[in-house]
């Protein structure tokens, strides 16, 4: 919960992870790939403030207590929402687990929920091992890591018919929230690896699912938001936006708040630290404490009120995940503006 | 001009394909030598090591190919330097082979015209966006900015790029073609004027945020390493 100036957030955390990304969990032979990614991630922490950098070894591996103290008693965070990422190939035990997720959960089972994942890949194995994780963990979403490597296979797409059998599975477990993650990627090679068209393809043919865009497709805002007005379950996951820009760079992120605001609307935008990459505090303050410049090139973009704020920080989140929100948090029902709904094709793949 | 000077113009032609900007403004030229026979070794580096090789490979290729037409050059080398797939892109790079050759079995577009295209029309888009608002914010009508011709246009970065991607991308160019076009090569309407705007701006916000992490991220990487430098000193 965050107060600022009379006003209560409450704060749901879309999108954090406990990892382990230090040397002794890096996989013989890998280690250049295990030690690029983590260095990678430390290079983003260097968009935040700069008394919020960590040294390497300890965003390497942070502890428990370090968690708690950031992300709870710090970051003002009510909930907060972990997103499994396995990178086995690369991370002996895993980059962050489920089950290693699920020990911070059983702990704080009222203030985490943890996120499971599948690979079409893994074919039969990979749904049994999704059904149990289901029910052992009562999963309500999955992260899923278009990317990731495989045995060689360095990708894969949801419009995959593997994909199809997956999805059909989260619907019969009533996993609704399908968080795909569409941001800074290396594979598939040839191909444009952020593109969002194959989440355009499943949320059409699965309208019951929700499907959480992580990173809102950066850098490729604009596929992703002419994408978001045809598809009412589309949602944008603002990891790295908020953390990567809002400090940095401040009238790009003005900009593409904005754009956010006009094209996807305040209800389907959901705040995320990406914590250890950012710790939430400066984000949820200086989030609170933002508005837009006045100058012209602004103008055009719908603007942001506390209502807004409450929903982006916490009140979407939690609509998604059944989260119980005391009606001090609340906002009412007609508050805001929604978003753009058109035909917003604009450039078609060539 | 020296040889040098003549490579690091050449240079300057280059643009990342992703973000439609020079090579060298975005600083990913970090050393160019020419030898006194006339070979020339150019070191790029990148924002991480995991920026996309497929990107990768083609600025290390249109460099190599832009000094390439240079005359009195001789050996060229390209060279990523810190990047996940560096050696396979410099090796295929130097063999002057495409980029299913860099990685055998995982790709089968060799020049990655498709991506190239996609991102071309982007930037064209983006580009147009400047000009046509600056006409706009002039008090110009939609009427009279969708009625511009290519010769009206100014003689500006912004307008010398979109001519070049238009001609890149077989839009026509001569003096009576419309000013602002569609992705497509289209004209624009004056009653879709706004609404082209409105994606035109958010295409172009989209690169400009892009190209702003990159820049944030290549001088957290430069920093990090001028440090480790020192340590190691």
């Amino acid at each position: 919960m965050y107060s600022h100036n009379g006003d209560n957030f409450f704060v749901v955390d879309g999108h954090l992870h406990f990892w382990d990304a230090s040397p002794a969990n890096w996989v013989s032979g890998q280690e250049q790939y295990a030690k690029g990614w983590i260095e990678c991630f430390h290079a983003y922490m260097g968009l935040g403030p700069e008394e919020t950098h960590w040294p390497i070894e300890k965003f390497q591996k942070y502890s428990e207590d370090d968690f708690v103290k950031d992300v709870f008693e710090d970051g003002h965070v009510d909930v907060g929402i972990f997103q499994s990422t396995y990178l086995k190939e690369w991370y002996t035990d895993g980059f962050n687990t489920l089950e290693k997720n699920a020990e911070l959960v059983e702990k704080y089972p009222d203030r985490l929920i943890a996120n499971g994942r599948w690979d079409p890949r893994e074919g039969e194995a990979g749904l049994k091992q999704l059904e149990d994780d289901a029910k052992r963990y009562n999963l309500q979403g999955v992260k899923l890591y278009t990317a990731e490597w495989y045995q060689g296979s360095r990708g894969w797409s949801l419009k995959d018919p593997e994909s199809q059998r997956f999805l059909e599975k989260c619907q019969e477990l009533g996993i609704k929230n399908i968080h795909v993650h569409k941001g800074p990627t290396i594979w598939p090679l040839d191909k444009d690896a952020f593109d969002v068209s194959d989440v355009d393809y499943v949320a059409t043919n699965f309208p019951e699912l929700n499907f959480i865009v992580e990173h809102v497709g950066l850098p490729r805002i604009e596929d992703f938001c002419f994408m978001a007005t045809q598809e009412p379950n589309v949602y944008a996951g603002l990891a790295v936006v908020i953390g990567g820009l809002m400090h940095a760079r401040p009238r790009f992120f003005a900009k593409v708040m904005g754009e956010l605001l006009f094209w996807v609307g305040e209800d389907k935008m959901l705040w995320a630290s990406d914590y250890a990459i950012w710790e939430p505090r400066w984000q949820v303050e200086g989030f609170v404490d933002w508005t837009s410049p006045e100058d012209v090139e602004y103008s055009d973009y719908p603007r942001l009120t506390t209502e807004g704020k409450r929903k982006i920080l916490g009140l979407n989140a939690a609509k998604l995940y059944g989260i119980d929100v005391p009606e001090e948090f609340q906002v009412p029902d007609e508050a805001g503006t929604s978003a753009a709904r058109e035909d917003a094709q604009l450039v078609d793949s060539a | 001009m020296n040889t040098r000077a003549r490579v690091l113009e050449a240079l300057s032609e280059v643009h990342d394909p992703e973000l439609d900007e020079p090579i060298t403004s975005l600083g990913f030229v970090t050393s160019c030598e020419v030898s006194s026979g006339g070979d020339v070794e150019i070191l790029l580096r990148l924002p991480t090591p995991q920026c996309a090789p497929n990107f990768a490979y083609l600025m290390a290729a249109d460099a190599r190919n832009a000094v390439r037409r240079l005359p009195d050059v001789g050996r060229i080398e390209v060279r990523l330097e810190d990047h996940y797939t560096g050696e396979e892109i410099n090796a295929a790079v130097a063999r002057g082979e495409g980029f299913t050759r860099a990685f055998p079995g995982e790709t089968d577009d060799d020049h990655l015209g498709a991506l190239r295209e996609l991102f071309q029309r982007k930037a064209l888009v983006a580009r147009q966006a400047r000009l046509c608002e600056a006409l706009l914010a002039d008090g110009v009508t939609p009427e009279l900015v969708t009625a511009r011709r290519v010769a009206d246009l100014p003689d500006d970065a912004d307008a010398r790029r979109c001519l070049e991607l238009r001609s890149q991308l077989g839009i026509g160019c001569d003096p009576d073609s419309p000013a602002f076009v569609a992705p497509n090569g289209e004209p624009v309407a004056a009653h879709e004027l706004t609404l082209w705007l409105r994606k035109a701006r958010l295409v172009r916000t989209s690169l400009d945020v892009n190209g702003s992490i990159c820049r944030s991220l290549l001088q957290i990487r430069s920093r990090r390493g001028a440090e480790l430098e020192e340590v190691g000193t």
